[in-house]
This record gives structure tokens, C-alpha cells and sequence, in this order.
């Protein structure tokens, strides 16, 4: 991380809070941050992509933009449509109409594994690591363009024994930044959820992609893992790739994100700075509904996990 | 009771060319079923396709050895399409809905007396073997010992036989642990995954259809060379007797499915020859020797169910990769 990080002391009973404060990307919108607005150098673009289950309309955007070389966050509340954009996104799901570019190229109707091959890799809410394969075999299967992965080259290991070594090498490399390197050997399926949230992780960096989308990383998994992937996950910007992550935890949003996309009902309502559009009163409206401060003879005792959340966290920022 | 008889009958099957042509037909499902997952109910459809595509290849065009070997491939291989085309971008278990009915159309296909001039309709095709025997080298005279005895063309199949089967197993084992393999046993795990890190899951598990296809479909051929080509003999029960040649020896091994097609024929012919016998000797006294002949598929079934419950990874298979919970 960087050198200037400041120490932040962790609040009591708090979520894990960070050792160090991640220096954040400023300016990366063009005019006022309002949904839909440009950013100066966008990676993705999207534009009328829209996506209906029978009558629901689970995704309608208009036009949204992803910054390139910063952490972006999607946020909403359940059912809000930002998996169903995800899939969508990285070609696992076919959009009823609509358009979207990534890196100036267009990537509508690409299968799933061509947009892979270009450098957008993503990672599962369900977290998908191929249990009964070992973990460096996981790791492998990540690396792109294999030679022996030709059906007739692979009966010939001469044609690819070196970039299997090479490939070997550097995988070994990354779980050991991962701190699985001494799990290598065993099936995936003995890992932990969250060291399976760290093996899917670390196999999406073996392609070496420019935009990595990953679907709720810390969803399910203990505190004390938290800190090494929000750790990873700022290291993936401070090596040049860009972020685009799916979270539920408004604390990890604050602390990581450079800039925030929330989404409600399919649609994108917000965008900003993690700090101010928390305050942004179509996001409260988003999460609380649109009649939260009148009192209409709840018990007010009886407040959902997400209020409780969003309460604390207004509170935070005054 | 002649238990010499019957220990002698049981180990000719050891190394009998039919033992070859089941293996070769698990080791295909291996490759489908242990290894990328796929469901194919329909290798009976493959051997098959391998038997007829020889038999009539050589009758009927006049072919020479090599030249009907190629057909009956070629046939595999467009079958493996027409199957895979339309059921492998679908869920697993469409593909063993699709492949069931399609081995029972091909077996139908042949059946029929439309076709009766170059199939034979239900007596099936005979006389396709003097151009395999002409190509043996062997003199003619007896060779091998004990129950392993046999004349020059017998030999020469085994030969070539069970030299396809261990070509077939090398090929099997290197690709299997070459990163193809690798994408192979990826898709098995979670097909979606391997999509998300690049790779054309459809190209591969149509290639995989097409590879054990065409060792199901070369296990036809080596089937076909010690008897005649009966359709009768390509039913679904074929394929489940290769399935539980795969499972008992296990499913994701390249010697599981050999050396499971030695144990099941071992058994089937001990049993036969015991249960036989039994009648014989009025052991059985509830029992004709009719239904002796059926008695011994139950008692098969019964060793492979014991095997099954207590071994379930098979005699080949890892314990580990059967501990988890999928």
C-alpha cells in the first residue's frame, strides 16, 4: 500500500476497521455526480441495457459509466438487479436490448468466455472454486492462453511443459500473497468459504485482467479474513486494474471505494463520492423507502438490519 | 462339481477379446462420466455405430480393414455432433435423455427390415472376418497356455485387441493430465466457472463427446470381431453394463474401467458356470437351468451392488475425491 497511508485507530465493536487508511482516486467524473454522468476516462459503458423476467423488470439502465484505475462500488438493496447486471455484463445473461462497450469495444451478444479472454474476469456471489480439483490446479485453469490446452498440443507435453512451469511459478507466487501457497496440494473443497473467496480471487489475477468484477467478496466471510481481501482488493488498483465490486457492507464501501453506483429497482437512482452519496436522498429513499421520517405508527424499535446501517453510518459522517 | 471347469471358464474371460471391448467402452465413459461430467446414456448407440459401420463397410463396399475402421469413426464422430449440437450448451441431464433415445434409434435404424439387404435386419451381419484374419501374421498352430490357449486368429485378436486398449488408456492418462485435461475436469467441478476464466466450455465437452465416442465406437468393432453383429446385442443394457464396469472399477481412473471390465466378466462367467452346474448337480432344486442362466446377472448385480456401498469410490478411485459433499 501506499506510503503516506495514516494509521486509524479501530472504534470498540465496530467492523473490523482497517490498520490503514487506502488513498482514494479523486476527479473521475466530468460535471456534477448525478446517475448516468461521464467520467473521464471510462472502461465500461453502458447504455439501455435492459433485462425482464416475465412481467419484472429485474435491470433497466439507462447509461453508466466505470471509471478506469479506481475501485467502483455497486450498491442497492436486495432485489435492486446489480447480479442480474453483473451477468449480463460479463455475457452469462442475455439482455432484451441494449448496448454496452468495455475498453471501446462492444460486448454485446460476446459469450461469456470471449469476454473473459479480453481482460474482464469475474468472481461468483456463490463462490465457485472447483472443489475437487487441488488448488494449484484452480489456480492453472486461470492462466490464459495455454498452448496444452489444445486437445492434440496436449498430448505432446514438450509443446507446453516450459509455459506450464512458468504458469506454476507464478501462481505459486500469488498464493502465496494470498497465503495459500501451503494449501496447494489439497483439494479445493477442503478450503474454508472465505480462503474459497481468496482461491477464486487469486485465480481471476492469474489472466492478468484490466477489470475485475467481483460479486460480493466478503460475503460469508469471517472478520479477520476481511482485512486481508479489502488488502487485496486495494492492491489490485494499486497495480493498475480496475475494481468493480457488488457489497452489502457499508462500512467496506466507505473505506475502499473511490466511487459509488447505487442501484434500486433496476435502474441506477445515484452516483458519487462513498461519502456523499450516502446522504443523497434518492439513496435513502432506496434502502428506507420513500416515507421513512413519517411516522406511520410503527414500532420504531423494529428497524431492519439495513436502516440500522444506513442510520449508523449518517451518523458517522456528521 | 468340476471346480476346475469352472475356474478355467471364468479366466478365459480374463483376456477375452470381449473383456478388451468393454474396457475400451468404459474407458470412453470414463472419459464422458468420471471426467467432464457428462451424462451419456448412450454408448451401446457408439459401439453400434463401430460394429456396423466395419461390418457393412467391408460386406457391402468391399473396404479394405483400415478402410472400415475409418468409417465407423467417421460415423462416431458425426453421431458424437449430432447428439452434442443441440443438448451441450443445455443442463447435464437433457444430454441423458437425448443420448438414451438416440442409441435405441440407432440400434432401431439397424433393426428394421427397410434395410434388411445391408444391415440384415434382426439376424444382424456375419462373414466380415477373413480380411481382419488375413492381416494376422501369426502361423497357424496353438499358442499361449493353460486356459489362455487359443489358435492363430483368437490370438491375433487378443493381440491387437488388448494392444488398443493399452494405447487407448496411455492416450486417456496423458490427456487427462495435460491442462486440456485440466478445462476437462474444470467443467466437471462447475462448468460457469470455467466459462468466467476464459475458456469455450462448449468446444471442449463437445471434443470430450467426440473422444470417448470414438473409443466406444472402436470398442464396437473389437466387439464385433469374435461373433456377428446382432442389434439385439446393442441394447440400453449394454450401457448399463458398461456403467457398472466404470463404477466398480471407478469413474475418473484410467485403470478403474479395465481393470473393472476383468473383474465383471471374471464373475459373470464363474457365476454362469457355477450356478449351471449347481442345477446340474440338483444344489438348486427350485430351479431350471433356464432360469439358472439368468440367476447369475443377479448375483453379479449383487457383487457389484456390495462393492458399490462398501467401496463407492471404486477399486481404483481416490476416497478423498468422494469425501466431500458436492
Amino acid at each position: 500500500m501506499s506510503a503516506n497511508a495514516v494509521p486509524q485507530a479501530a472504534a470498540p465493536l465496530e467492523p473490523p476497521v482497517p490498520t490503514k487508511k487506502p488513498v482514494k482516486t479523486t476527479g473521475l467524473h466530468i460535471g456534477e455526480a448525478a446517475p448516468g454522468c461521464a467520467k473521464v476516462d471510462p472502461i465500461l459503458v453502458v447504455d439501455n441495457v435492459r433485462r425482464t423476467f416475465g412481467g419484472l423488470t429485474a435491470v433497466d439502465v439507462a447509461h453508466v459509466e466505470v471509471p478506469r484505475g479506481a475501485i467502483t462500488a455497486l450498491i442497492g438493496p436486495n432485489g435492486a438487479g446489480k447480479t442480474t447486471l453483473f451477468n449480463l455484463l460479463t455475457g452469462f445473461d442475455k439482455p432484451d436490448g441494449g448496448k454496452w462497450t468495455f475498453d471501446g469495444r462492444s460486448l454485446a451478444g460476446v459469450p461469456a468466455y470471449k469476454v473473459a479472454r479480453m481482460g474482464q474476469i469475474r468472481t461468483f456471489q456463490l463462490t465457485k472454486a472447483l472443489g475437487l480439483l487441488t488448488v494449484m490446479d484452480n489456480m492453472l485453469l486461470g492462466a490464459k492462453g495455454q498452448t496444452g490446452e489444445n486437445m492434440f498440443r496436449a498430448l505432446m507435453p514438450f509443446l507446453w511443459r516450459n509455459q506450464e512451469e512458468e504458469n506454476r511459478a507464478k501462481a505459486l507466487d500469488l498464493l502465496t500473497r494470498f497465503k495459500l501457497d501451503t494449501k496447494k496440494n489439497d483439494y479445493a473443497a477442503s478450503l474454508s468459504g472465505g480462503q474459497r473467496k481468496l482461491l477464486e480471487m487469486a485465480r481471476a489475477l492469474m489472466s492478468d485482467p484490466t477489470l475485475v468484477m467481483l460479486d460480493e467478496p466478503m460475503a460469508g466471510v469471517n472478520p479477520a479474513l476481511t482485512q486481508s481481501l479489502l488488502d487485496h482488493i486495494l492492491n489490485l488498483k494499486s497495480q493498475g486494474m480496475t475494481v468493480l465490486f457488488v457489497e452489502h457492507d457499508m462500512h467496506m464501501v466507505r473505506h475502499i471505494a473511490d466511487w459509488v453506483i447505487v442501484m434500486a429497482e433496476g435502474k441506477v437512482v445515484a452516483e458519487g463520492d462513498p461519502h456523499e452519496v450516502m446522504q443523497n436522498p434518492a439513496v435513502i429513499d432506496a434502502y428506507l423507502g420513500q416515507h421513512h421520517d413519517e411516522d406511520i405508527g410503527v414500532d420504531p424499535d423494529a428497524e431492519t438490519e439495513h436502516v440500522s446501517a444506513i442510520k449508523e453510518l449518517l451518523d458517522d459522517e456528521r | 462339481m468340476d471346480w476346475g471347469a469352472i475356474f478355467s471358464n471364468a479366466a478365459v474371460e480374463l483376456i477375452s477379446p470381449t473383456t478388451a471391448a468393454y474396457a475400451l467402452a468404459a474407458l470412453g465413459l470414463a472419459v464422458h462420466f468420471g471426467y467432464t461430467g457428462l451424462l451419456n446414456f448412450g454408448q451401446a448407440g457408439f459401439m453400434a455405430l463401430g460394429a456396423y459401420g466395419y461390418a457393412i463397410s467391408i460386406l457391402t463396399f468391399g473396404f479394405p480393414v483400415w478402410g472400415a475402421f475409418l468409417v465407423g469413426v467417421g460415423a462416431s464422430v458425426i453421431f458424437a455432433l449430432i447428439l452434442g449440437i443441440p443438448t451441450l450448451r443445455l443442463r447435464a441431464d437433457y444430454l441423458a435423455i437425448v443420448t438414451i433415445a438416440a442409441a435405441e434409434i440407432v440400434r432401431l435404424l439397424f433393426t428394421t427390415n427397410t434395410y434388411a439387404s445391408v444391415t440384415g435386419s434382426a439376424n444382424g451381419l456375419s462373414g466380415y472376418k477373413n480380411e481382419f484374419a488375413a492381416l494376422n501374421p501369426l502361423a497357424d498352430g496353438t499358442y499361449g497356455f493353460g486356459p489362455f490357449t487359443n489358435n492363430a486368429y483368437d490370438t491375433w485378436l487378443r493381440i491387437v485387441a488388448w494392444s488398443i486398449v493399452i494405447l487407448a488408456a496411455l492416450l486417456v492418462w496423458q490427456i487427462m493430465r495435460s491442462p486440456w485435461g485440466r478445462v476437462i475436469k474444470g467443467i466437471r467441478e462447475d462448468e460457469d466457472a470455467v466459462r468466467a476464466l476464459g475458456k469455450n466450455v462448449y468446444a471442449y465437452k463437445m471434443q470430450s463427446l467426440i473422444f470417448g465416442g470414438v473409443l466406444g465406437t472402436i470398442a464396437g468393432m473389437i466387439f464385433a470381431l469374435p461373433r456377428a453383429v446382432v442389434p439385439s446385442n446393442y441394447q440400453t443394457t449394454l450401457t448399463f453394463f458398461i456403467y457398472a464396469i466404470l463404477l466398480l472399477g471407478g469413474a475418473a481412473t484410467v485403470l478403474g474401467p479395465i481393470i473393472g471390465s476383468m473383474i465383471f466378466w471374471v464373475l459373470l462367467s464363474f457365476f454362469s458356470g457355477f450356478v449351471a452346474r449347481a442345477v446340474e448337480a440338483g444344489w438348486l432344486p427350485f430351479m431350471t437351468s433356464i432360469q439358472g442362466g439368468q440367476l447369475r446377472f443377479i448375483l453379479v448385480g449383487v457383487a457389484i451392488m456390495l462393492i458399490v456401498i462398501f467401496r463407492p469410490q471404486g477399486i481404483f478411485g481416490n476416497k478423498k475425491e468422494l469425501a466431500f459433499v458436492r
